[in-house]
């Protein structure tokens, strides 16, 4: 085995060869097959169940009145949701990093609560607290609120934790400097730390929208899954399986992955913009 | 006098930053700030930025009294140990920023950034992030970006702290030509005392949140106020219980006067063009001395050999009262 890595010096390769040493060759090799059986394989036999009806089954079934009014919902709430969590995501990071006081570690613990529990619980806790019984009088139950509730709570910590650690690496020094320019604290904010967090507050709406579109147990007991009010597109995937059309499932797992891809590259987009401004 | 500090205290908890600073430092001057690590010297120069506040005391600049003064408003200019770059900003928009926020015209901006970056040698970096850069090139973007807002003062933190050695010998000369060509009052930060020695119109030795001596290098090195000073800029040893310099020591093979030491070689150690003799003298004292190679060799000198010290200058004593 020596040998064989003696013998072949980089240099004198073929252009179009890779520089690939014998552990990162098979650590590519791994983490294609794992990739492909956990991602790519899955993906491509949603998108074949879904051709096979052909181009007509498919937009059938995205057209259906029912589909397309949970369709609507879904996205909007989850578009919505997402652009607050941008804003208060980015807030309760900086009051982490840059505030100090008593309870700070509490606080820091809870916002953790949203991913830790399981999220039927969770749709329990939402129930007790907004459902008919509601101790605080507020009757959301079997309202389309019901799933903006939803998605909010389990989406909470995405922001938060992507853009903590970037928060926490950021160098005062910048700062100062920008202040000496004479860049007071709003301006020094939107043209040196903005740029910074953009890459990571992208990646935590990347997440969040990601979780809420495909969001199902925290909300089922909530929302009472009525159709054209309360009924997310996810809950529209079950009721197709258990109506035997595959087909239709598929469908609306299709059009969900190319609206989360859409969204995703959008938000790049955005973040380039953000970051190359300043 | 260009910055006047008087009666600045400062602490940290029940950790004594300052303590009751007064010092002017004049206009146009090229001013060090010297002193080792944690003896206070940077939080005295974040005081004058307006980047720290003092407990008590005032700042003026320029006249103006800036103690209540937003760092924002000094209108000072401040180089950080490590660059402090805008890393999304190109070169020229990280030189430009200070106008920017001064809502200067575009076309005065852009000539600015090209007359600072010409003066910085960095014109053909000015579409570059500073990532593309070298430490060095870093520094001088640093420097462009505080000198673009016209500063009445110029305010470095151990400006070449992070560089090498090499590339630091080279912006300390940079530094010194700099400023005779722009003339902007300027303070840094240094605990390398070669490098205020070289650099500096003034040195002004700071110490355990104390001025211990304000000076000429030339003033500080012949005629240090105390043993602090004398330590702290060159190599010392003590002979006959008196500090002096090792280059201060004559040795002879016979008693040159009735003050003479006699000892014994114990060691020669040749470094570069010197050579470093260590004596044991009879009173049991060990003493450096430093003399050329010639020298050495003149007086055949090696290990064991009986040898006569004395000093060449009276031991220096104390002239200046810190910070009166």
């Amino acid at each position: 085995m020596a040998e064989l890595i003696g013998t072949r010096p980089a240099a004198s390769r073929p252009a179009l060869a890779h520089n690939l040493t014998r552990t990162s060759g098979i650590g590519l090799g791994l983490t294609m097959l794992w990739f492909s059986l956990l991602v790519l394989l899955p993906l491509a036999a949603v998108i074949v169940t879904a051709s096979q009806a052909g181009w007509s089954g498919f937009w059938s079934t995205i057209t259906n009145d029912q589909t397309a009014a949970s369709i609507r919902l879904t996205v909007l709430a989850a578009v919505v949701v997402t652009a607050l969590n941008v804003f208060t995501g980015t807030a309760i990071a900086w009051v982490l990093v840059r505030d100090h006081f008593p309870g700070k570690g509490l606080l820091e613990l809870i916002i953790d609560v949203p991913f830790a529990l399981p999220t039927i619980v969770a749709g329990l806790v939402l129930l007790s607290l907004y459902g008919n019984e509601s101790p605080l009088g507020l009757h959301w139950a079997n309202t389309q609120w019901s799933v903006y509730l939803a998605f909010l709570f389990v989406t909470l910590p995405f922001v938060v934790r992507t853009v903590q650690p970037v928060l926490e690496e950021l160098e005062s020094d910048v700062e100062e400097a920008a202040a000496s320019l004479g860049a007071s604290r709003v301006t020094t904010f939107r043209r040196i730390i903005l740029p910074s967090l953009a890459p990571a507050i992208a990646a935590g709406a990347a997440l969040s929208f990601a979780r809420a579109v495909g969001e199902y147990g925290s909300l089922v007991l909530l929302s009472g899954n009525l159709p054209f009010e309360s009924e997310v597109s996810s809950v529209r995937i079950l009721s197709a399986i258990e109506h035997d059309n595959p087909g239709g499932a598929a469908s609306i797992a299709t059009l969900l992955l190319l609206i989360s891809l859409a969204v995703i590259l959008l938000l790049d987009l955005i973040q380039r913009r953000v970051a190359r401004r300043g | 006098m260009s910055i006047e500090v008087s009666g600045v205290n400062k602490r940290y908890g029940d950790f004594v930053a300052l303590e009751n600073i007064n010092l002017s430092i004049p206009t146009g001057g090229l001013t060090a700030l010297l002193g080792p690590s944690g003896g206070g010297k940077t939080t005295l120069l974040r005081v004058i930025a307006g980047l720290e506040t003092a407990d008590s005391g005032s700042i003026l600049i320029e006249g103006t009294d800036a103690t209540r003064l937003a760092v924002q408003k000094r209108n000072v200019g401040f180089v950080f140990q490590h660059y402090a770059a805008f890393k999304h900003m190109s070169v020229a928009r990280n030189v430009a920023f200070g106008l920017e926020i001064r809502k200067r015209p575009k076309g005065e901006i852009q000539a600015r950034v090209e007359e600072l970056l010409e003066l910085v040698h960095l014109s053909q970096f000015a579409h570059r992030l500073p990532s593309q850069l070298s430490g060095g090139q870093r520094q001088r973007m640093a420097l462009a970006r505080a000198l673009a807002v016209e500063p009445t003062v110029l305010l470095l933190d151990e400006p070449f702290g992070a560089l090498d050695a090499k590339v630091r010998k080279e912006l300390r000369d940079w530094l010194r030509r700099l400023h005779e060509e722009v003339h902007v009052t300027t303070v840094f930060v240094t605990h390398d005392q070669e490098e205020a020695l070289e650099v500096a119109d003034e040195i002004v030795v700071i110490n355990e949140g104390r001025v211990e001596q304000v000076g000429t290098p030339d003033q500080l090195y012949d005629a240090p106020a105390n043993d602090f000073v004398m330590g702290f800029l060159g190599s010392v040893t003590t002979l006959d219980g008196q500090l002096v310099r090792p280059h201060d020591i004559e040795v002879s093979l016979a008693p040159a006067g009735p003050d003479s030491i006699e000892g014994t070689v114990s060691r020669v150690q040749r470094i570069g063009f010197e050579v470093r003799l260590t004596v044991l003298t009879d009173d049991g004292e060990v003493v450096t001395v430093e003399l050329t190679r010639p020298h050495a060799r003149r007086l055949a000198l090696e290990q064991g050999r009986v040898v006569f010290l004395s000093a060449l200058f009276e031991p220096a004593k104390p002239v200046l009262v810190a910070g009166a």
